[in-house]
């Protein structure tokens, strides 16, 4: 970590610190403390990694081992409109293949990638507990219910 | 025949996640209650009497899951509520936390008060954003309304709840996978025994419970044991959140006493199939980790132990519906990928096998299948099968041997044809 650059910024610094203390023991802050720095990153770099890794007494590979383990971690900047959309069977049952293929032909992108001016990145993810509205998805936080190609269209118009 | 509903009184409602609509509604009635003339003994025996059984996955009873607690020492007593909701098909504890928090929250305040805990956690899929929102939201209207932390409704009873978000991780809900997360590591499942009723979190002795489960408990509390165990049928009572979704009109959450016909939940609940032209081939009844029923085999009683007779589980009752257009290589084979990339790695035969699953299944959809393949699935699932740490294991096992079973021939046509029947692996892309 050079000194110039600060890891994580000071109030997300003091997010962890209060975060130290709220759980019976140590250990539980380290999920939400990874959080706190992917909301202000919106990823987790190594060296904000090996922060979180510092202030909670544990070595820096087993954080990274954590972050790994976690899908939700971003290991490297997603776009600024985050595409998940849902895979899994009742999802496929009702074209959510097709939603994505709609997608990477409107983007230009295969899933997996950001695009290049970083606005929007594209991911096929696992069932999101949400089966009644297939074929669904989120961007960023935000639940997409019964997506098709006129709805992916309108909503890429609309996402600056 | 008109039937009350219960879990889902109030999530009709506008702001039926305030307390104020709550309240209205009945709610902290079984709290105050319990906490104004109820020994946590009583609560337990009256759980314990209801025949209330999980609604996370197992259907273990709930009462005698908590008399597994040793006797109270010097170790504080956890609660973890179960709100990790990811087996494919299910979304019923989603509503439950986003519409009626409160019932969800009296029924841990009233769980924790019968096994002398003090801390409870709310651990919740890190994707249930908005849900996380609103149970926040709602457990600290109830510290305001003095339903939670010190002396609750002046009964000397303390209890405070944590909520905390996993972040992507399916095994997360399996029970130790939850709690090796919620000490903040890799959700890796731990060999049982010990049990984590008596070595549970941070080692302590901890009641893991799904969000349903719990929001059932007001309802004993206040009403009895006797009342409820009129609801559903024998060793099988109460009300029941029911999942369906795929090939219906009305994808949904159904209330519903817990043994009603699958084909009621399907036809009037549900609308019936979502085109009239395409019948119905198959259902999973209960979670994309339970056994296929082929349609012929469909006309069952969704209860623990109808569906157990019937040779698969009601498990997490996320049913899901495959209609005549559905090709069964390529929904196993969706499944197959879900379970690889969710294994936890830690036994061979589950990272390798599900490894296998989907290889095989590939080479089948494409086309390029051998005449020994659907065997050859049959025989790395029985490798699997009791042979890993968790259930995980079975939870790919299970399926992978009955949808070959029930549709060998659809897998035996996939190789001698050299193509998916259905067009499949080009349609899904
Ligand atoms: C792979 C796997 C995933 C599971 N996922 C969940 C889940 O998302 N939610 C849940 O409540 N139970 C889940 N379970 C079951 C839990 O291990 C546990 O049995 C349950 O939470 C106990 O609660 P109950 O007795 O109230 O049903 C899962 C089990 C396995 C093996
Ligand atoms: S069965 Fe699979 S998921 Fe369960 S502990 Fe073993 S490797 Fe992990
Ligand atoms: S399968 Fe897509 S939300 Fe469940």
């Amino acid at each position: 970590m050079s000194t110039a650059t600060r890891a994580v910024s000071v109030e997300t610094e003091k997010k962890i610190d209060a975060l130290l203390t709220k759980y019976p023991r140590k250990s539980s802050a380290l999920l939400p403390a990874l959080y706190a720095v992917q909301e202000e990153h919106g990823w987790v770099p190594e060296e904000a990694q090996d922060f979180v890794a510092g202030k909670l007494g544990v070595s820096p590979a087993f954080v990274a081992g954590v972050v790994s383990f976690y899908t939700m971690f971003h290991r490297k900047p997603v776009g600024r409109h985050h595409f998940q959309i849902c895979r899994t069977l009742s999802c496929m049952l009702r074209g959510s293949h097709e939603v994505m293929a709609r997608l990477e032909q409107k983007l230009g992108i295969a899933r997996g990638a950001v695009t290049p001016d970083g606005r929007f990145s594209l991911q096929f993810v696992e069932c999101l507990g949400a089966c009644d509205t297939a074929p669904c998805a989120q961007v960023n936080d935000d639940d997409v219910p019964l997506l098709d190609a006129a709805k992916v269209d309108e909503l890429l118009a609309r996402l600056k | 025949m008109a039937y009350e509903k219960l879990l889902l009184k109030n999530v009709g409602r506008d702001d039926s996640h305030t307390l104020d609509v709550s309240l209205a509604g009945g709610g902290y009635q079984a709290l105050k209650k319990a906490l104004s003339g109820m020994t946590p003994e009583a609560v337990l025996e009256e759980v314990k009497a209801s025949g209330l059984r999980g609604r996370g996955g197992a259907g273990f009873p709930t009462g005698m899951k908590w008399s597994f607690l040793p006797k109270l020492g010097d170790k504080p007593r956890y609660l973890c509520v179960n709100a990790d909701e990811s087996e494919p098909g299910t979304f019923k504890d989603r509503l439950l936390i986003e519409r009626d928090p409160h019932l969800v929250l009296e029924g841990i305040i009233l769980s924790s008060f019968a096994i002398h805990c003090h801390t409870a956690f709310f651990y919740i899929r890190g994707e249930f954003q908005k849900g996380a929102r609103i149970f926040e939201q709602a457990i600290a209207e109830a510290y305001a309304k003095g339903f939670l932390g010190k002396n609750i409704l002046g009964s000397g009873y303390d209890l405070d709840v944590l909520v905390y978000r996993g972040a992507g991780a399916y095994i997360c809900g399996e029970e130790t996978a939850l709690l090796e997360s919620l000490e903040g590591k890799r959700g890796l499942p731990r060999i049982k025994p010990p049990f984590p009723a008596i070595v549970g979190l941070y080692g302590c002795p901890t009641i893991i419970n799904n969000v349903e489960t719990l929001a059932n408990v007001p309802f004993i509390v206040e009403r009895g044991a006797g009342w409820y165990n009129g609801i559903g049928r024998p060793k099988n009572t109460g009300p029941k959140l029911f999942c369906i979704s795929g090939h219906v009109k009305k994808p949904g959450v159904y209330e519903a006493p817990l043994g009603i016909p699958f084909k009621e939940l399907l036809n009037e609940h549900a609308g019936g199939m979502l085109h009239p032209d395409r019948p119905l081939k198959a259902a999973v009844p209960g979670g994309s980790s339970m056994k296929v029923l082929p349609a012929a085999r469909c006309d069952v009683l969704l209860d623990f132990d109808s569906l157990a007779a019937a040779g698969t589980m009601l498990g997490s009752a996320g049913g899901m519906v495959m209609d005549s257009s559905t090709c069964m290589v390529g929904a196993l084979l969706n499944l197959a990928e879900f379970y690889e990339h969710e294994s936890c790695g830690q036994c061979t035969p589950c990272r390798e096998g599900t490894g296998w699953f989907t290889k095989i299944l590939h080479r089948l959809e494409a086309g390029h299948g051998r005449k020994e393949d659907p065997d050859l699935l049959i025989d790395v699932a029985k490798r699997v099968e009791g042979n890993t740490i968790c259930p995980f294991g079975e939870a790919i096992a299970w399926p992978v041997q009955s949808y070959v079973a029930e549709f060998k021939s659809e897998f035996d046509d996939h190789v001698t044809k050299g193509a998916c029947p259905f067009g499949g692996a080009a349609k899904r892309g």
